[in-house]
């Protein structure tokens, strides 16, 4: 069998005497989306800022594309890399947050050039054709000279995938997409998002948007209380679910 | 309250809405007679102070003009502005290095800025003047060295600390406590998202720093740092106390020469209020330059 894009082992991490993240288990193979449901609270997001690093994790292991991301393994033990070799992993990984943090103080275009050129050292007029290219796909070819201000939330949300996108990474994270957003531009980012997964990209996808789980997700995993409760194909979990927690939050949503 | 009784019906009858009346519907804003009275007072108090300076001899508008150009003034006038430039420089290089060290997680770091800090921002600027320029006593010698190793540099500070070295420093370093704390609000308002969203694209810290944080942390640095600068071109007079012919000290050589303290005194107020209202209108072009599209 293929290395898994994404491998999870034993994951743990503590905020304070608290314990968010209880020996988390997960395998997401390249080119498959994963969807994550679960209540607030529940480490969901933790475990996703995890996955590249944004978030430090106290015990386990987690490998991207089969490297160990944000440590060194030395005689067993895990140590923190400096933050520029971490820097370095993360091109590969891109990743949208609930309240798009575009750059404020630049164009939608600009936002998208600014990481290939400085980070990348990609040619300006190359970066600038890509992010063009970009726009067009996420469907705001006419949106490059706007500034975020100007944006609705589900234009900022898809240029925030377009900047994402722009360092051609391997795997994209997806930390609640649509959370943020008014009810009618909803479905403007997940056609993008379906595209996307459509294309082979991998996905791990914080969402509470069951219907997208259900339609997109190759697997779901339901986690509670730091702990992955449940996990299978969506349309298992969400039609027929095992465990008590999972009903019980099922029938709260739904 | 019987007032009330009998203003209730008062009032009514002039909001009644009278169709058979012309003015049908009218609305009658409030009238501020006391304004007008207050304006008339100013008018009349502004007009007086107007007349009488310009009719008072002791003004001396005629010497003003004779100073106001002079080559002297000029040249103090000119070490006023570098004074100001140097000075604002040294702030602005160290109190970022101090905003920064601020907000490290190293306890040791930011605690030694937050002394700095205080130390500064306590003692009167006029007090580290002269206290800069009587360095010498305190350490008759200055010496660089490799510890336990060979002299670098060794030198009388009297002949380090001139009146422009100690002006600088004692206004610089003043400065630089003041700055700090303008710039470390400027990058606490930055949200962090900006940050993990530049981390997340891998950039390296040092271009989040300068490419994400601080253009952001600009917007809110601005416009205090315009008046840090104005307040600067007005703090340089103090150095005249340690005998740094900048505007006023060569105003007030002149004039101990000549007597004339009053028009002298004038044709240096006239040059900061040129500078000052130059200023104003530059940092008005600044806050617009980074103020955020929307």
């Amino acid at each position: 069998m293929n290395e898994p894009m994404v491998r999870i082992r034993g994951l743990s991490k503590h905020f304070g005497g608290r314990e968010v993240l209880c020996g988390i288990d997960l395998d997401v193979p390249a080119g498959s989306v994963m969807c994550i449901i679960g209540p607030s609270g529940s480490g969901k997001s933790t475990l996703l800022s995890c996955i590249n690093h944004l978030e430090p994790f106290d015990g386990g292991r987690l490998w991207v594309g089969g490297r160990l991301v944000g440590y060194r393994e030395h005689n067993g033990r895990l140590h923190e890399l400096p933050e520029r070799d971490i820097a370095r992993m993360r091109q590969n990984i891109g990743m949208v947050f609930q309240q798009f943090n575009l750059f404020p103080h630049m164009t939608a275009l600009q936002n998208i050039i600014e990481a290939p050129i400085r980070v990348k050292r990609m040619r300006a007029d190359q970066a600038k054709q890509r992010a063009m290219a970009l726009l067009d796909q996420v469907g705001l070819s006419q949106k490059q000279a706007s500034y975020p201000a100007q944006l609705s939330g589900g234009e900022q949300q898809r240029v925030a995938i377009a900047r994402a996108l722009a360092m051609e990474p391997q795997l994209m994270l997806f930390d609640e997409p649509t959370s943020a957003l008014d009810p009618e531009l909803v479905g403007d980012v997940l056609a993008v998002m379906k595209d996307l997964a459509k294309s082979g990209m991998t996905m791990v996808v914080v969402t509470h948007e069951l219907a997208f789980a259900r339609e997109v997700g190759d697997e779901l995993a339901f986690m509670d209380a730091g702990k992955v409760v449940e996990r299978g194909s969506p349309r298992d979990v969400l039609s027929a679910p095992r465990e008590q927690r999972t009903k019980d939050f099922l029938a709260r949503v739904l | 309250m019987p007032s009330n009784d009998s203003a209730l019906p008062d009032r009514r009858r002039t909001t009644e809405l009278t169709p058979e009346a012309g003015e049908a519907g009218r609305v009658v804003p409030l009238r501020h007679p006391w304004t007008w009275v207050a304006s008339v007072f100013a008018l009349v108090v502004a007009g007086a102070v107007l007349y009488s300076v310009s009719t008072n001899s002791a003004f001396e508008w005629p010497v003003v003009a004779q100073y106001m150009f002079d080559g002297q003034i000029l040249l103090g006038l000119a070490r006023t502005l570098e004074l100001t430039v140097a000075a604002m420089a040294i702030g602005l290089l160290l109190g970022t290095v101090l905003a920064v060290m601020r907000l490290s997680r190293n306890r040791l770091l930011s605690t030694l800025s937050w002394l700095y800090i205080w130390f500064f921002r306590s003692v009167p600027v006029l007090v580290q003047l002269i206290f800069w320029y009587n360095f010498g006593a305190l350490y008759p010698h200055i010496v660089l060295r490799v510890p336990f190793g060979p002299e670098l540099y060794s030198a009388s500070t009297n002949a380090v600390i001139t009146p422009l070295t100690a002006a600088l420093a004692g206004l610089g370093l003043a400065q630089a406590a003041y700055t700090a704390e303008v710039v470390r609000a400027g990058i606490v308002s930055v949200p962090p998202g900006q940050t993990r969203a530049a981390k997340a694209l891998g950039m390296r810290p040092g271009t989040i720093f300068f490419r994400v944080v601080f253009p952001q942390a600009m917007r809110v640095i601005i416009p205090p740092v315009g008046n840090e600068v104005i307040s600067m071109v007005k703090n340089t007079s103090l150095v005249s106390i340690i005998a740094m012919a900048e505007l006023l000290y060569t105003a007030q050589l002149i004039y101990a020469r000549t007597y004339q303290t009053i028009p002298l005194l004038i044709v240096a107020s006239l040059w900061y209020l040129v500078v000052v209202s130059i200023l104003s209108v530059g940092q008005q072009f600044l806050e617009h330059h980074y103020r955020h599209r929307t």
